[in-house]
């Protein structure tokens, strides 16, 4: 079957700018809302995951779920570091961090408004086992001084947490030495500082969680299984990378369906004002169709001709929308974790399959708002369009 | 010539208006030889315009038979009749009916689109049909460009491109003033002696009806026997 | 007047389809519009249902600190405090973690006595301060699972390890349609207890302390004093209002609660593109009819008061179609959030933002063809073939 050139459909749209603007405008703002809410879920779970490392193992408190819900003594902490299979640095000491993460509600820059903070007491075997670690500015805390470090989003977010500046908690002044980077990671929206010391800070005598890199990837079942069974110890070891997914899980899955049933939704008006469009588009142009169906062309060539008038506008609105939520990669955004109750840092971040996920969404705006009128198009005899022209 | 090129056997068309049937053609015969220039005349109503489509192979009838070169084009399916129209049709309309969003360069080529030419060979054929109509000069407008009589030298261009065996027109110089018709009748003309083109035109212009060799008259649907047949010229 | 009414009526179905799927368009949403303002109200609910005469006081570390139970003692001697209760936050899980609903273990008698707004009967609050193990629930909680009285109801502890059993002593109505009913309170001395057995150094913490003002305007005045009473001392604390305490939690979810707020603003622009889009087409249509107008002697202003009159009359239909949509959609929505939202209405502000929109995407649709066709040619616009 022939078609009608792809030159006429295209000028069409042209030659009727407003209208095609309009509706390309609106189909825009709804796949930008679209395609910022998916980039926004993605740079949630994508700065969790990047937390974790392939060959870490964290150990929790059974059932904690977060580290802030769990607590492991010093004595369990022991029998953990003394397992087979942990893996030891250059000097021979097991990579093994035994770790007191706590949350200190501090106030932040410009709003002064108070937002909890995760404060990790970790050392320069915790330093270690995040290879993404690198300290941008100063250096690492002195262990056993009120020495502090800050992750880049705590830095620049919170008053007091720049390189030099004092914050005040727990009943001491704790000077920020360094500020690190943690590669776009959940680390950094954390200040760290030494382990002993946070824990008297806050007067705990428990750490949250234990920290080991495995010697050998694929022993992880042994030593799990090692933990889990050890009845003096009642806690349960998890790769760290899964439990970083597991911490994203509920806010990206929270805002991912919030934000989808919102475009869905919204897309019923851009569908709307595109089936307004291409119908006005059709009964303006009913001379031509009979003319085109008398020359021989068929009446799937003019269904066709009008889909893709629809599509192309709809492809228009959807690089327009998606041009605009590019953009919002430069944004930075911080949420407090529903599961962690603490502030993270994130990016929107925008990667193929969001693209093509957003074109997809925007071509199939265009069809359902253009298929009607393109069908009703092509049903017409030719003699009424000639007569109606 | 062996025959009529269309042979046409009591034509009926209806159209059904919710519950009613409305007649608009009544069993017509008639013969058109290849090369005649006929005009089909009548009142408002008659059925001329319904003959012609049916002619075109724009509609179909309710009954009867039209014969084209051996075809009986009633019985075609629509996408047969399409097929059939784009080789052996050019239509002329009283508005043109050019696309505006095409150049006249484009208009002309469309046609063309229906067959298996290249895109060279499409563009020499549409520029020959503009210099057979005297505007190779204006193919790259717009017809918002052309004035209302170059319009419809285009629209002739276009029903020339793919050298149909007939051409139909509807009321052609109905837009167009009295010597801006004159032209395009003269082109008809030329069409109709130097390339032997078939013509059926539906007029109401008696100058047009002038040019044409044979008259047709139709009344209520039904051919009106005319002594008034202008003799072959 | 009536004479403009029955054209504008009559131009508005003229067009049929049209004028449907503008409306349609516009009814989707302006109710999206009214049910994510409704999200954002509920957001702030907590807040909402504050009372004006409690405050709260927690660790000045953060909320995730406990502090000593000792200091209710000298909480009851401050100046301004009326009455003292304390509560934990469980954290349990019903079943499953899709089951969530806030769970407090709390001191019963003083608790529910700065509650009042959880109406109990006698009986109930009787039997519920006498069962140790008992637990009272909320009734739109006791309604989302099926829960009668005397049943008893498992939850899997997270702070708190191990499975706890509850009896089901009392099920509150609130006292207006702003209290909270998806909660479920039960004995802290229970938890205490336990704690104590197992984990003996984390026993005889609190939560949070929730304290009773006799004057609202002393609340600044009392919460200094109470912070003042444990400066540099091993828990400090950090006493507000009530609703300054809610207001705290809803600041966590900023970010999201002001995208939330942005893309309803984004959808009216939608809907408002779409109309301007049908109104210009509708006008540029009706020129040659404009013209005709013109030329009989209807000044240009005649001529705007029907577009703007069409477009006005499209919208309003609209806006009051979406406001009576909104509802049911609210209704489903709670539903469906159950005990995410404890409190989910439609607002009289909403309802009235979502008519204000209409009228405004009514009006600016038809704004800018009003304004040309009230200025065209008629010669022009009767030559113009639409």
């Amino acid at each position: 079957m022939k078609a009608i050139p792809l030159s006429y459909i295209a000028r069409n749209l042209w030659v009727r700018r407003v209208t095609t603007l309009l509706t390309a405008g609106g189909m825009a703002l709804v796949v930008y809302v679209f395609a910022t809410v998916l980039m926004m879920s993605e740079g949630i779970r994508s700065t969790l995951v990047a937390t974790g490392q392939a060959d870490n193992v964290i150990v929790l408190r059974k059932g904690a779920g977060a580290e802030i819900n769990s607590g492991i003594s010093r004595g369990q902490a022991a029998i953990v570091e003394s397992l087979a299979g942990i893996a030891t640095d250059a000097t021979g000491r097991p990579l093994l961090s035994k770790e007191p993460v706590v949350l200190n509600n501090l106030p932040k820059r410009g709003s002064g408004k108070p937002s909890n903070v995760t404060v990790r007491g970790s050392s320069e075997l915790g330093l270690q086992l995040r290879p993404t670690l690198r300290l941008i500015e100063g250096r690492m805390f002195r262990a056993g001084s009120s020495e502090i470090i800050t992750g880049r989003a705590v830095a620049q977010g919170f008053q007091g947490a720049g390189l030099g500046e004092t914050l005040r908690f727990a009943g001491r002044d704790w000077t920020v030495v360094g500020v690190f980077d943690a590669g776009g990671s959940a680390f950094d929206s954390e200040i760290w500082g030494d382990s002993e010391q946070m824990l008297q800070a806050f007067r705990r005598d428990a750490f949250s969680s234990v920290v080991f890199r495995l010697q050998d990837q694929a022993q992880f079942e042994v030593i799990q299984a090692a933990i889990e069974a050890d009845p003096r110890l009642q806690l349960e070891a998890k790769p760290e990378i899964r439990f970083y997914a597991e911490q994203s899980e509920a806010l990206a899955t929270f805002i991912s369906i919030l934000g989808t049933s919102l475009s869905v939704v919204f897309s019923i008006g851009a569908i709307v004002g595109a089936m307004i469009t291409m119908f006005a588009a059709v009964a303006s142009r009913i001379g031509e169709i009979g003319t085109l169906r008398a020359l021989g062309f068929r009446r799937g060539a003019v269904l066709l001709a009008f889909l893709g008038e629809a599509l192309l506008l709809a492809l228009v609105g959807g690089l327009m929308g998606l041009g605009a939520a590019a953009l919002m990669q430069t944004v930075n955004i911080s949420t407090t974790n529903f599961q962690t109750f603490s502030e993270l840092a994130f990016q929107f971040k925008l990667t193929p399959a969001i693209v093509w996920k957003t074109l997809l969404f925007a071509l199939f705006m265009g069809f359902l708002g253009g298929f009607i009128p393109a069908w009703r198009a092509a049903r017409l005899t030719i003699v009424d369009c000639l007569r109606a022209a | 010539m062996s025959g009529p090129l269309i042979c046409i056997e009591s034509l009926s068309k209806a159209y059904r208006r919710g519950q009613q049937e409305i007649p608009v053609l009544l069993d017509v015969s008639l013969e058109v030889q290849a090369g005649e220039f006929v005009a089909l005349m009548g009142p408002s109503g008659s059925g001329k315009s319904t003959l012609l489509n049916l002619i075109a192979g724009i509609d179909q009838p309710s009954s009867g038979r039209i014969i084209f070169d051996g075809v009986d084009i009633a019985t075609l399916s629509e996408g047969a009749l399409a097929d059939w129209r784009a080789t052996h049709v050019g239509f002329i309309f009283q508005f043109y009916n050019l696309m505006p969003v095409l150049t006249a360069l484009e208009n002309v080529e469309l046609p063309l689109l229906l067959t298996g030419l290249s895109a060279r060979q499409r563009r020499s054929h549409a520029e020959a049909a503009l210099a057979m109509v005297r505007l190779d000069d204006r193919m790259d407008h717009f017809p918002n460009e052309l004035s209302g009589g170059q319009q419809q030298r285009v629209a002739i261009a276009r029903a020339l491109v793919s050298d149909p065996s007939l051409i139909v027109a509807d009321e052609p110089t109905g837009d167009l003033d009295r010597v801006t018709g004159q032209e395009v009748l003269d082109l008809l003309d030329q069409l109709n002696r130097s390339l032997g083109k078939t013509i059926v035109m539906v007029t109401h212009d008696p100058k047009a009806a002038a040019r044409a060799r044979r008259l047709i008259h139709l009344e209520k649907g039904v051919l009106v026997p005319d002594g008034a047949e202008a003799a072959a010229r | 007047m009536p004479f403009l009414l029955k054209l504008l009526l009559k131009n508005a179905f003229r067009h049929r389809l049209r004028t449907l799927l503008t409306l349609l368009g516009l009814v989707v949403a302006l109710s999206a519009f009214g049910l994510l303002r409704t999200i954002v109200d509920a957001w702030y609910a907590g807040v909402e249902a504050s009372s004006s005469t409690r405050l709260v006081s927690r660790s000045a570390i953060s909320l995730t600190f406990p502090l000593p139970l000792s200091y209710a003692q000298r909480l009851k001697a401050v100046e301004g405090v009326s009455r003292v209760s304390w509560a934990n936050w469980f954290g349990g899980i019903y079943i499953t973690e899709r089951n969530f609903f806030p769970q407090f273990a709390v001191e019963p008698a003083s608790y529910l006595a700065l509650y009042p707004e959880y109406r109990l009967s006698d009986e109930q609050r009787l039997a519920f301060i006498r069962d140790r193990q008992g637990a009272i629930v909320g009734r739109k909680l006791a309604d989302k699972f099926g829960w009668k009285l005397g049943d008893q109801i498992p939850l899997r502890g997270t702070i708190y390890p191990g499975t706890w059993t509850f009896t089901l002593r009392g099920i509150w109505d609130g006292a207006e349609a702003k209290t909270d009913e998806s909660q479920m309170l039960f004995h802290w001395g229970l938890i205490n207890e336990s704690l104590r057995k197992r984990f003996g150094n984390r026993a005889d913490f609190v939560g949070v302390y929730v304290l009773g003002i006799d004057e609202p305007q002393q609340a600044p005045l009392v919460s200094q004093r109470v912070d003042a009473q444990f400066k540099n001392s091993l828990a400090e604390t950090l006493t507000e209002t009530e609703s300054a305490f809610q207001l705290s939690f809803v600041s966590m979810s900023e970010a999201i609660l002001v995208a939330v707020q942005a893309v309803s603003y984004i959808i009216v622009l939608i809907i408002m593109a779409v109309m301007a889009n049908t109104m210009s087409m509708t006008a540029r249509e009706r020129l040659a009819e404009y013209a005709t107008l013109k030329a009989l002697g209807f000044g240009p202003g005649f001529v705007v008061q029907l577009l703007l009159g069409e477009s006005l009359t499209i919208a309003l239909a609209g806006g009051l179609l979406a406001v009576a949509l909104t509802l049911p959609m609210a209704g489903a929505f709670a539903q469906a959030a159950g005990t995410l939202f404890p409190v989910f209405q439609v607002s009289a502000l909403t309802m009235s933002l979502q008519l204000g929109a209409a009228l405004i995407v009514g009006a600016v649709a038809a704004a800018w063809p009003a304004w040309k066709m009230s200025r065209i040619d008629i010669v022009q616009g009767l030559r113009h073939v639409a």
